[in-house]
């Protein structure tokens, strides 16, 4: 059975406040983080990208897995924030992890499903016996326009999976997808910021995906929420997971792990699957997790994972874990992440 | 058989922010003071020498030979002309092959320019320009500059010797104090130790005062056979020893962040050649496009040991110290065009042996040393002036 | 204007710090050389690819305030000689410290940052910087 050989994520190491970004739009931080509950975002560099986040978590990937790039059969890349409208990501991932110049490689969109649809991919070609290892990352640089509440969340971050059948450390038992066409968040070619639904966002588009996805994998796999060790969703803040978490009948300590966004912010198409990894990161063998990623426009991936104990082997090499990721952080003003961000802009010819 | 070479006039156009002249028109001044000043003609020239370092970057134009041929009105003397690049030594290298073209007989009279039009971009630009001189693959692009690699140099410098910034600071200084007498300089204000050692950052640990200006500028030399001299009585200036060394182009090839080996085998090299001691020697024109640069020359050139060079700098090397360095005012305050600045050094140690150098004239002057360093020390070109 | 092959070449060593490897005395050269310097003709057909690890120490630094225009919104920063852990020196940015930070002997290890890029519809250049190793 394929499953997840191993995994990587990169969060910039850079976060600033909700109170930051209040502060310069004349809103109540409070609400902002009783409202959405988030506390902290991260903030990429202004040398980094989706291409950069995502060669950092492959590389995580492979140092932890003991593998070289040239394992690496395809790579697909989802994201919404490549740093090309035309030219993938994926073959910067390529070159930068050496690996064959016989390979599968996209890049992928489904806004923040991308990485999950991307490991779907990535499974089934395993299981046809085309590849032998397989990488699905999900990055992103996400845009929040100034002063809309997506200013508040959109951050950067990134996950690679290693999908394959040998040394396998967390065993896909199951996935499916429900998709319906919701345009509750887009961002139409050319533009710089996303536009969203506001709550159009909520019921009709995040709460029935991702909460019918995660009932019709438990139906499959005939399991009730306390048979699974954790469970994670897509995090767009850090309200939406717990209120779905809670509606599905999930406790506090199942879904704890692997809620970041109240300290990292969305990271997009990284969301779920950097949420999956902190959790594997504390997984044990024999651990059941429920995994349900959301993209917008819309649609879910939901996974039925078990840790094997291949996991032990991951835990021992030394690469960074996400929580360690949480804990090195250096926080900035509203100009600065202003700056880092691009949206102060001057003349073209400087840059 | 080899023969003697010498230099028999000179010529300059004022270094400083020209807006109002062209490279061209400072080129063609420089190189007709010269003409003047050796009392030749123009169709006495065998060959044109044009040393310049960033004229295709900075103003779009290549093939400077032919644009100072042609404009100083020797074209229709068909004479050849041609373009030497070495960097920020381009003006050295092109005294130097001047100096091989007579040597080896086929010249009788030669004419060097340097010129360098450093002002006619603005912004940032130009940092992205000069750092052209470096490597620009493996050190430019990974966002390395001139000023940042002479920085880098400097803190392992001042680190290993313990040497405080104020030594630095006593190079520009003392460059800023010489040009203020020098009517041709860049910047004729002299400035104090506070002053400069308080200077905007540039590249920790070194400051605005620590780096030569940007500047516009041409030197021009005539160079003639010892046949020509003895035939005309001229009393030239002899050059008695030429040399240049190209060692590893990036600095982080180097085995020492802080010598420049090129320069010390160059001036091993043209001491021996002119048969005379470091310690006969009455002047120096050095390379400190950077103040640490100037440290490290005068270490490397032979007057002090590696670290040693504070006890120098520190027993003063004013005009009328034992060492007077830089009278010219040096790259920092005489001004820095780069393919100029080569020249511009022999010019002043030419006008020195002369006695033709004013309120900065340095009393008995009788061997002048120059250094012109191509890059971060890539390449060193020292020459030795003598008068007999 | 831009540059398209110029770049291209170079992506193993800018990607992945690809050197070379003198067969003839074992040195290690990055920035990748096509002939040892010590060895001379005796390496020719002999400088054979290495994958260099990425980490060393750094030799010595400076803060960049004056910079290139692909920098400027990371000004000041760091750039460093570092001495890695195969031999070599190279030169190279240090990200994501405060210059306060930084020390000789500090160690680093690389990351994979964009660099430059030609103008806003032009190509981006990634490649190579560094971080403090924790």
């Amino acid at each position: 059975m394929s499953g997840i050989v191993s995994y990587g994520s990169y969060i910039p190491k850079y976060r600033v406040k909700p109170d930051e970004i209040a502060r310069v739009w004349g809103e109540d931080p409070d609400n902002i983080k009783n409202g959405i509950f988030i506390l902290s975002k991260s903030v990429p560099s202004p040398d980094e990208d989706t291409a950069t986040i995502s060669v950092e978590a492959a590389r995580n990937a492979l140092k932890r897995g003991g593998m070289s790039g040239q394992e690496i059969g395809s790579i697909y890349v989802g994201s919404e924030s490549h740093p090309y409208a035309v030219k993938p990501t994926a073959t910067i991932v390529s070159a930068a992890i050496g690996a064959d110049f016989k390979m599968f490689a996209a890049d992928y969109e489904f806004a923040c499903k991308a990485g999950t649809a991307g490991m779907q991919n990535v499974m089934g070609m395993v299981d046809a016996g085309m590849i032998k290892y397989g990488m699905a990352i999900g990055a992103d640089t996400s845009q929040g326009a100034p002063g809309d509440v997506l200013e508040y969340s959109a951050s950067a971050g990134g996950t690679a999976m290693i999908i394959g059948r040998e040394k396998v450390a967390a065993e896909i038992k199951s996935t499916l997808s429900v998709t319906s066409d919701t345009p509750d968040f887009w961002r139409r070619e050319g533009q710089p910021y996303p536009t969203h639904g506001e709550r159009f966002t909520g019921e009709p588009a995040y709460f029935r995906h991702v909460t019918n996805a995660a009932k019709m994998m438990m139906e499959r796999m005939q399991t009730k929420p306390e048979d699974y060790d954790y469970a994670v969703f897509h995090q767009p803040n850090g309200k939406f997971p717990t209120r779905a978490a809670k509606v599905l009948g999930f406790q506090e300590k199942q879904y704890k792990e692997g809620l970041l966004t109240p300290v990292i912010g969305n990271t997009y198409s990284a969301s779920m699957m950097t949420g999956l990894s902190a959790i594997l990161d504390e997984a044990k063998p024999g651990d059941r997790i429920l995994a349900v990623s959301f993209g917008s426009g819309a649609g879910s991936d939901a996974f039925h994972i078990e840790v094997t104990e291949e996991i032990e082997e991951l835990h021992k090499r030394n690469v960074t874990t996400v929580r360690k990721m949480l804990e090195d952080v250096k926080f900035v003003d509203y100009a600065i992440y202003a700056k880092f961000k691009k949206k102060i802009v001057f003349g073209e010819e400087v840059e | 058989m080899s023969r003697g070479v010498y230099i028999i006039g000179s010529g300059e156009a004022k270094y400083g922010e020209l807006w109002d002249r062209s490279l061209r028109e400072i080129a063609v001044e420089a190189g007709l003071k010269a003409v003047e000043s050796a009392g030749i003609r123009t169709k006495d020239l065998g060959a044109i020498y044009m040393g310049n370092s960033l004229g295709g970057d900075i103003s779009m134009q290549e093939h400077l030979s032919a644009l100072m041929s042609d404009h100083a009105g020797i074209a229709s003397e068909f004479v050849p002309s041609v373009r030497v690049e070495a960097s920020t030594a381009s003006g050295a290298a092109a005294f130097r092959e001047a100096y091989l073209g007579i040597k080896s007989g086929e010249y009788e009279i030669a004419m060097v320019g340097g010129a360098e039009k450093m002002t006619e971009l603005y912004g940032s630009e130009i940092i992205d320009i000069t750092s052209s001189i470096i490597d620009r693959e493996w050190e430019a692009f990974t966002g390395a500059t001139p000023a940042a690699l002479a920085a880098i140099s400097a803190r392992k410098y001042m680190a290993d010797f313990n040497v405080p910034r104020e030594i630095l600071a006593h190079i520009s200084v003392n460059d800023h104090a010489n040009a203020s007498l020098n009517e041709n300089a860049h910047f004729r204000n002299k400035i104090t130790l506070e002053q400069a050692l308080n200077a905007t950052p540039i590249a920790e640990p070194l400051n605005l005062m620590d780096c030569a200006p940007l500047s516009d500028g041409a030197s021009s030399l005539i160079l003639a056979s010892e046949n020509y001299v003895k035939e005309h009585g001229i009393e030239g200036v002899k050059i008695m020893g030429s040399a240049m060394s190209q060692g590893e182009f990036a600095l982080h090839s180097r085995k020492s962040l802080y010598t420049v080996e090129p320069t010390r085998i160059a001036a091993e090299t043209a001491l021996k050649q002119a048969g005379i001691g470091i310690k006969d020697i009455s002047m120096v024109e050095i390379h400190d496009s950077y103040s640490i640069y100037g440290l490290m020359a005068l270490e490397d050139l032979g007057f002090a040991k590696k670290g040693n060079a504070r006890e120098i700098v520190e027993n003063g090397i004013g005009i009328d110290s034992n060492l007077p360095v830089n009278p010219s005012g040096g790259l920092k305050a005489k001004g820095f065009p780069y393919g100029a600045s080569g020249v511009g050094q022999i010019v002043e140690a030419y006008n020195q042996l002369k006695n033709k150098a004013g309120k900065r004239q340095v009393k008995n002057a009788k061997y002048a040393m120059t250094h012109s360093q191509a890059g971060s020390g890539a390449a060193s070109i020292v020459h030795i002036l003598g008068v007999e | 204007m831009g540059e398209l092959s110029r770049m291209w070449r170079e992506m193993p060593s800018r990607y992945r710090m690809e050197g070379r490897k003198c067969e003839n005395c074992s040195r290690v050269y990055f920035p990748p050389r096509d002939i040892c310097p010590v060895c001379h003709r005796d390496s020719i057909g002999k400088m054979k690819p290495v994958d260099i690890a990425g980490n060393g120490e750094i030799i010595s630094y400076t803060v960049v305030h004056e910079t290139p225009p692909a920098f400027i919104r990371q000004k000041p920063y760091v750039l460093a000689i570092i001495k890695l852990d195969e031999g070599p020196m190279i030169t190279g940015q240090i990200v994501d410290s405060e210059p306060e930070e930084i020390k000789m002997g500090s160690r680093v290890k690389s990351v994979f940052r964009r660099i430059s890029e030609d103008g806003k519809s032009g190509v981006i250049h990634y490649g190579y910087k560094f971080t403090l190793e924790k």
